[in-house]
């Protein structure tokens, strides 16, 4: 299986996605620039985490409007798997690949430390080797996590299984609303969330929680 | 042609900063203020002189990049 990163300038987890990209699937990513019209054949893009354009006027609202990202929509509606963790969940929500928007941290604090995660759906490409219901640790390191969608798209959201992870054990850092902290669109090839499960794949990281939902998404035996 | 762009927060979104801000003017002394809310302005030039085409460029502005109608509202003034 395939993958590819996007690079954008302002982000700075890029060099993680592409190490723990590389470290599962055995083979590097592709990288593609924010003015790139045309991503290789691949089967997972990941958009990963930092402050693209200095996060002016909103976080991920001007990397959503690069022509890459015209390039990530177009293999997303060919059913190609598209993982945005941190600023590229926020990307990819500003892009509207997925529904809602990221606010400000409840606490108007950057929040810095592990939390834990609930996987809400273990039904999807991307979680299909957690158990339901499991409980895994990750990081999270932002200052605009706060999800929130109006009624009707939450009861969509809720109703439809899209929830995918949420903060667990009191352990929601932003205030999200129904401690949300993954979604997946409707087709279940989208995934955004906040947490970084590309910083806690092995050992030298303290643990390797979030190594599973790359082995399902890239199709590799544990 | 000068424009001006106020995007707000919708209602019933929450606006920490607001609150934050709003707790601050009491703490400084200032009696009766209620609820504060944050929110954006854009002043920009335009070039062109027709005011309607203008008017709606700049709403489509909004739309496009702006604002995030998810959470935000905007108004459109063209001085």
């Amino acid at each position: 299986m395939k993958s590819a990163v996007v690079l954008l300038p302002g982000l700075n987890r890029d060099r993680d996605m592409i190490a723990a990209l590389t470290k599962i699937s055995g083979q590097a990513p592709a990288t593609v620039w924010q003015t790139d019209t045309e991503i290789p054949d691949v089967d997972l893009i990941a958009i990963p985490g930092g402050f693209s354009f200095g996060d002016y006027l909103r976080c991920g609202a001007i990397a959503a409007r690069m022509p890459v990202m015209r390039a990530v929509a177009e293999k997303a509606a060919k059913g190609v798997m598209v993982i945005g963790v941190c600023n590229g969940f926020q990307i990819l929500v500003e892009a509207g690949l997925l529904p809602g928007a990221l606010m400000r941290n409840a606490s108007l604090k950057f929040v810095c430390r592990q939390v834990k995660l609930q996987v809400a759906n273990a039904n999807t490409m991307f979680t299909r080797r957690y158990k339901p219901g499991e409980i895994i640790r990750s990081p999270v390191a932002h200052h605009d996590g706060n999800y929130f969608a109006d009624a009707a798209t939450l009861a969509r959201l809720e109703g439809e299984g899209q929830v995918v992870f949420r903060y667990a054990e009191g352990t929601n850092p932003n205030g999200s609303i129904n401690d949300i902290a993954g979604i997946v669109n409707e087709r279940g090839n989208v995934l955004g969330l906040m947490p970084h499960p590309e910083n806690l794949i092995e050992a030298a990281h303290g643990g390797s929680d979030g190594r599973a939902l790359f082995e399902g998404a890239l199709g590799i035996a544990a | 042609m000068k424009a001006r762009i106020t995007v707000t927060l919708k209602n019933g979104v929450l606006d920490p900063q607001g609150k934050a801000i709003e707790h601050a003017l009491s703490g400084l002394g200032f009696d009766g203020v209620g609820q504060v809310r944050q929110g954006k302005v854009f002043d920009i030039e335009l070039t062109g002189t027709d005011k309607a085409k203008a008017e709606a460029d700049l709403k489509a502005m909004c739309d496009k990049l702006l604002a995030n109608t998810v959470i935000e509202n905007y108004s459109v003034a063209i001085t």
